[in-house]
């Protein structure tokens, strides 16, 4: 039992990206490309600039780590190098991005954690700092511009300008590594700016197939042969492949894959499925991975719908009718409380003879949960009844909830299934 | 002249009332001696009483006085000479000797002093480009100063007040002053009273720096003596070239009629002409013909023109050895040399054969210098030499000269290149002969010698090469005879933006104006404004930066006064109001605020200040400098219209139309009408770049090297693009996988490939690399601006295809929310522009790509 504990352990890592792959999957003429050019500045001194292109978890980030791990490897790299990271989220503006630069190369105007001197200042020190540089003597530095594209909405791009100049002219050696997701990141950049960028780009766009999803799957699940148990290690690795040849799970794992083929989806969805595994339940069960898919894949909206009052339900659903009406133009309560009691003249029935108030107090819940949406930004002008609305939902959403709505009375469910309110 | 008296005499009045001080200037008793000819009256003494304060001074010639300057807290230092005045008594000149306080020595040449410097210590002035004469009314008060013989140290505490001053300054090179010189005599009327350094030379022999063997310093001493023993030899020598900067009309008279001078005018004269005349066949008998003790002057200019610090370990030893050696050649070459330095050379021999092992070492990796630089060679021929000899009258012409040369240079490359590769004949080209032997000898040197020296080597011989031709720079990496042992590496580095080649071919008639215009502010002492456009990476600011560093040298070599350079670029400042701080602090090192920093350089380009170089300012970036008062553009082109600034300001930007477009009439006006523009490349052009950083070895095969630039012409004629992605071919072509029947040679392939990184659109691919539901959402947008008839569609609309389309595919339909990730998703990789995602169903989509490239990359994801 106890050499069990670690299982779930290592492969949490292993989802919460707190490990490293040995050899990142897919991209290995990327990873040489750019750990070459890496070595390149920090063993000869070389200059460069390089953005890393791709789509959100297709693995920028892992790349960089591993050509960085790699890198840090050689021999005399390790101590010379000079890393400084950067995040487009974080840095907002370049002031305090050129803090944190000179916080991080430790220059020195910081004391402690705390920089001094004013943005105009730094900007002057930490150009002079790299200009003395030259080729031979200065230690490399590697600036890491994650969300790259965010910097380029800086005032002027100064920060990208003075960074890629430094890279094109014969100052300390420097490799300006940004990682963006958008494929068009070059046309935000300024010409001059862009005069600078050496055009490098390295596309990191996964053609995997399912095939090999499906392996690289039971490679996330399988444990590290270094495990201490080997007769657990076998059992577990051989119930995984067991799982993956599962039909039930093949479909999952496909539609999961046909949706989208990163590898952080993934993870969420395999994470979940992890969480169920314990001491007394050793393994993964298909349908621990069908109860996981579902939790992802569980429309969120749907899920509001199912704790909505009848009361509310009923106001959706004369918004659904008023927008097959008019065909999607908006509405004001004014029109949905009229629908409202038109439903309850029909049904003559009174149980759902409420107020007009308390019908608003329901309307406004609404508003609240953003189910639906004031048309113009303007709320304060007009008078609330006579707001125009719009229904965020989609029909489909609004019947598939009225399945699931627990104990709905039945006149509803017809009103919403009949044409014409 | 009175005006200029006037005027001074307000600005002072003003400049006094602010430090609520007033002096009043009196002779003391009656003129001593009256010069007829010059209708001068000399003075014994001058009064100064401050107004308002008992008490006052005189001042005589002989006491070391402070001269009113630019800066108020450090005014300039000058021993007086004598004191002289006109018939009116209106005018009170002196004539003085200058002192040079540490501040005012150049930020970059204050390493040379290879020692921090005291805070009171001042230097002797043997520079001149400063006019000795001054207004005595400049003067403020006496000062003390006390000579420091070189070895003593300076007295601690030193006294307050007191200066001290221990080596000479002649604004290339510390000296050791020679102690005869700070004595109380004062100089004779007759003589110039600047003293001539005995040649710079001999200064840098005699003043040894960095690490030196007690053997060495002993030989020092004795060098001193023989040099203080010439310097009267080599005064008169001198003269003639300071002929454009004599005191008085008299004096240059005089100068003119050297015969020498006569003599060396002739020979610029008969070379102007030879030019003329025809080319290359002149040129080839000039190399043979002319004069040896030119190529003195050229030797020598390493170390006088060498005004960077170097950084390497030992390169400030390496540095000293460099003339010698250079010289060295000249003289196994068995050539006859000049008149008055030989004997200096011959004491110069005898050193480099007292060197230590190691530094033999050094002086063979030295050795190697010529080697690489045929082409440096071939320029030392040409342009500095020439340029000494002109005479100042001519010297535009000489300017046009070097750049006739620098075109010139191209087609001697090769002709040199040619040489250099067979060992046959070479009789007119001796420096190539001297190549081929040094390279030999290096071969041989190259086992023995350790990484380390390599890196030391490099920095010499690049500084050698910095020194020695006019329009070259040093290129990082190995010329073209490591090519058969290294491969195809060394390209890379040459290919590389930073690198900056040994000319800026397809740029010499931008490069000529500029250095036109320039050069006449300089020599003229006025003032004026360019503007440069033109799109980036064609070259704008290196050929600036080159114009500049010919100018350098070439006032290095005393042919232009000296001036200063300062350089501020829009983009690094964070605010156009620094732009004023760092002027003022690359100028004076003063650190101000904005404000204070604009006012104080208001105050030195409108006072007339006695010490004035001209500045030369570049203003890159221009248009990060626009505000909307435009004040800082306004006093930019403000500045050099004024009276006394000696300002030209050389202002870059990418756009033509600029001053119309953003200045306001007032600033578009200084600005004037001088303007270049710098056309993109040409594919011809771009073809050339590369062909000539590469020295002319064969690295690309012709097509491929077409096709770069042709693609870069075609796209936007930047020479950074171009280079940049022949870098990338010449690494892909290095990590292919060697064919047998490949040449080594960046071909086609490559190039195609290196195009296709940089410039092929990734949409494609990224549509075919995306996920089926992905690819669906797409063609669900197709199919929805279809039904529509719009380019626009919200993420409902579009979601009722996609549901569809899923039915007809057999999928699974997706829910609402995993439609908006998949919608996302596409969104943050831009296939598709999104409006904000808290509109959630409402947001409108659109494409961000042309239909026709969705369905193309769909269609063959088909098939």
């Amino acid at each position: 039992n106890f050499a069990r504990r670690p299982l779930s352990l290592s492969e949490k890592q292993r989802f919460c990206h707190q490990r490293l792959p040995e050899k990142p999957m897919g991209i290995e003429s990327q990873h040489k490309h750019l750990l070459e050019l890496l070595r390149r500045t920090a063993v000869h001194g070389e200059s460069n600039s390089v953005l890393i292109v791709g789509p959100r978890g297709s693995g920028k980030t892992m790349l960089l780590k591993c050509v960085l791990r790699d890198l840090l490897e050689v021999k005399d790299v390790n101590k010379n190098v000079l890393q400084v990271h950067l995040n487009g989220l974080l840095q907002t503006d370049d002031r305090i991005a050129l803090k944190e630069i000179t916080r991080q190369l430790n220059l020195e105007n910081v004391v402690g954690d705390k920089v001094f001197g004013s943005f105009a200042e730094n900007l002057a020190f930490l150009l002079e700092a790299l200009k003395k540089g030259d080729r031979s003597s200065s230690r490399p530095v590697l600036f890491i511009l994650d969300e790259f594209d965010l910097f380029a909405h800086h005032k002027n791009q100064t920060l990208l300008y003075n960074l890629l100049d430094v890279s094109q002219s014969a100052q300390a050696p420097v490799a300006v590594i940004g990682l963006t997701c958008r494929l068009d990141v070059l046309e935000l950049l300024e010409k001059r700016v862009k005069s600078r960028f050496s055009h490098r780009q390295i596309h990191l766009l996964s053609s995997l197939s399912f095939r090999q999803y499906l392996d690289n799957v039971i490679l996330q699940l399988s444990l590290p042969p270094d495990f201490a148990d080997a007769k657990f290690f076998e059992e577990w690795n051989d119930s995984i492949k067991r799982l993956c040849k599962d039909k039930s799970v093949v479909d999952v794992l496909e539609k999961h894959y046909n949706s989208s083929k990163d590898f952080r989806s993934l993870h969420l969805l395999l994470m979940l499925v992890l969480s169920q595994v314990s001491v007394c339940k050793p393994s993964i069960k298909p349908t621990d991975l069908l109860e996981a898919s579902r939790v992802c894949v569980a429309d969120s909206k749907a899920n509001i719908l199912h704790g909505l009052s009848v009361l509310e339900l009923c106001l959706i659903i004369a918004m659904k009718h008023l927008s097959d009406i008019y065909e999607g133009e908006p509405f004001n309560f004014q029109m949905v409380h009229n629908e409202f009691k038109k439903f309850l003249q029909r049904k003559s029935q009174s149980i759902y003879n409420f107020d007009k108030p308390v019908v608003m107090k329901a309307f406004e819940h609404l508003q609240q949960l953003e189910l639906i949406k004031s048309v113009d930004g303007s709320t304060g002008k007009i008078h609330k009844e006579y707001q125009l609305m719009k229904l965020m939902l989609d029909h489909n959403q609004i019947m598939e909830a009225l399945q699931k709505y627990p104990q709905c009375p039945t006149d509803v469910k017809q009103w919403a299934l009949s044409a014409f309110g | 002249m009175q005006h200029s008296v006037q005027s001074r005499c307000k600005i002072m009045v003003r400049y006094f009332t602010r430090l609520r001080v007033r002096r009043v200037y009196k002779w003391d008793g009656t003129p001593s001696s009256f010069d007829r000819k010059l209708k001068t009256y000399f003075f014994d003494s001058l009064n100064i009483s401050v107004e308002g304060q008992p008490g006052m001074t005189t001042v005589t010639p002989g006491q070391y006085v402070l001269i009113e300057g630019d800066n108020e807290d450090n005014p300039f230092v000058a021993k007086l000479l004598k004191f002289f005045g006109d018939e009116s008594n209106q005018q009170k000149k002196a004539l003085v000797q200058w002192f040079v306080r540490v501040c005012e020595v150049p930020h970059n040449k204050k390493k040379l002093l290879g020692r921090s410097p005291h805070p009171q210590e001042v230097f002797y002035y043997l520079g001149h480009t400063c006019d000795n004469e001054i207004d005595a009314e400049s003067i403020l008060n006496t000062v003390q100063v006390q000579y420091v013989p070189v070895d003593a140290p300076f007295p601690e505490p030193g006294i307050k007040d007191t200066l001290y001053v221990k080596l000479s300054w002649d604004t290339k090179t510390f000296k050791d002053l020679d102690p005869a010189l700070m004595q109380d005599t004062p100089v004779p009327a007759s003589t110039p009273p600047r003293l001539k350094p005995a040649s710079p030379r001999a200064g840098s022999v005699s003043r040894t720096r960095g690490p030196v063997s007690a053997s060495k310093a002993g030989n020092n001493e004795a060098e001193s003596v023989h040099s203080a023993a010439k310097l009267s030899a080599s005064k008169t020598l001198s003269t003639k070239r300071r002929g454009s900067s004599g005191v008085t009309p008299g004096v240059r008279k005089k100068l003119q009629l050297s015969p020498e001078k006569i003599m060396s005018r002739k020979d610029g004269l008969c070379e102007l002409l030879d030019e003329e005349v025809d080319s290359e066949k002149a040129l080839v008998t000039k190399l043979n013909s002319s004069p040896r003790s030119l190529h003195h002057g050229y030797s020598l200019s390493p170390v006088r023109s060498d005004h960077r610090p170097p950084n390497s370990l030992g390169g400030d030893m390496l540095l000293g050895m460099a003339p010698l050696i250079l010289e060295d050649e000249v003289f196994e070459a068995g050539l006859p040399t000049g008149t008055a330095k030989t004997p200096k050379k011959r004491q110069a021999t005898p050193r480099r054969k007292a060197t230590t092992p190691s530094r033999r070492k050094d002086s063979a990796m030295t050795a190697r210098e010529p080697s690489l630089g045929v082409l440096a060679e071939e320029d030392s021929e040409s342009s500095p030499m020439q340029l000494v000899v002109t005479s100042s009258r001519s010297k535009r012409k000489s300017a046009q000269l070097v750049a006739s040369r620098i075109r010139k240079q191209l087609n001697l490359m090769g002709d040199a290149q040619e040489l250099h590769s067979d060992d046959g004949d070479d009789d007119c080209f001796t420096p190539s002969k001297k190549d081929l032997h040094h390279s030999s000898e290096e071969d041989l040197e190259d086992e023995e010698v350790s990484k380390s020296e390599e890196t030391a080597g490099k920095t010499t011989r690049g500084r050698l090469r910095r020194a020695s031709t006019t329009p070259a720079r040093t290129p990082r990496k190995p010329p073209s005879k490591k090519v058969g042992s290294l491969g195809t590496s060394w390209r890379r580095p040459v290919l590389h933006v930073s690198s900056v080649p040994e000319s800026l071919p397809c740029r010499e008639q931008e490069f000529q104006d500029i250095y036109n215009f320039v050069e006449s502010k300089v020599m003229d002492g006025t003032g004026g404004c360019m503007y440069i456009s033109g799109v980036p990476g064609t070259g704008k600011t290196a050929t600036v930066h080159e114009v500049i560093r010919c100018l350098q040298h070439a006032s290095d070599m005393d042919e232009i006064p000296t001036f200063r350079f300062v350089e501020i670029n829009g983009m690094k400042m964070t605010d156009p109001h620094q732009a004023y701080v760092q002027i003022l602090q690359k100028l004076t090192d003063q650190k101000a605020t904005a404000d204070h920093a604009a006012a104080l350089l208001e105050k030195m380009f409108s006072n007339p200040a006695p010490k004035k170089e001209t500045t030369v300012l570049l203003v890159d970036e221009l248009d990060l400098l626009w505000t909307r008062k435009q004040n800082v553009m306004y006093n930019l082109f403000d500045w050099p219209t004024r009276r006394h600034a000696r300002l030209v300001v050389l202002t870059i930007a990418n756009t033509m139309d600029l001053p119309e477009r953003i200045m306001i009439n007032r600033v578009a006006s200084r600005l004037g009408l001088t303007r270049m523009s710098f056309q993109p490349y040409s594919f011809k052009q771009l073809q050339q770049i590369i062909t000539s950083r590469l020295n002319k070895v064969k690295a690309f095969e012709e097509d491929a090297l077409q096709l770069v630039s042709r693609k870069v012409a075609a796209l936007s004629g930047d020479a950074r693009r171009c280079l940049d992605i022949c870098r990338r071919a010449t690494e892909i072509c290095e990590h292919s996988a060697p064919q047998p029947s490949s040449t080594g040679l960046v071909g086609m392939s490559h190039v195609m490939e290196a195009l296709d990184e940089m410039f092929s659109s990734s949409y494609i691919t990224a549509i075919r690399c995306a996920s089926v539901q992905e690819q669906l959402f797409l063609r669900a947008v197709l199919a929805e601006f279809r039904r529509l008839g719009l380019e626009e569609a919200t993420f409902q609309q579009v979601f009722v295809q996609h549901r569809a389309l899923c039915r007809v595919e057999g999928l699974q339909p997706l829910s609402v929310s995993e439609g908006l990730a998949v919608c996302q998703r596409l969104g943050a990789c831009r296939l598709l522009l999104l409006e904000a995602s808290r509109l959630d169903v409402l947001q409108r989509v659109r494409l961000n790509v042309s239909q026709d490239d969705v369905l193309y990359a769909l269609k063959a994801d088909r098939a």
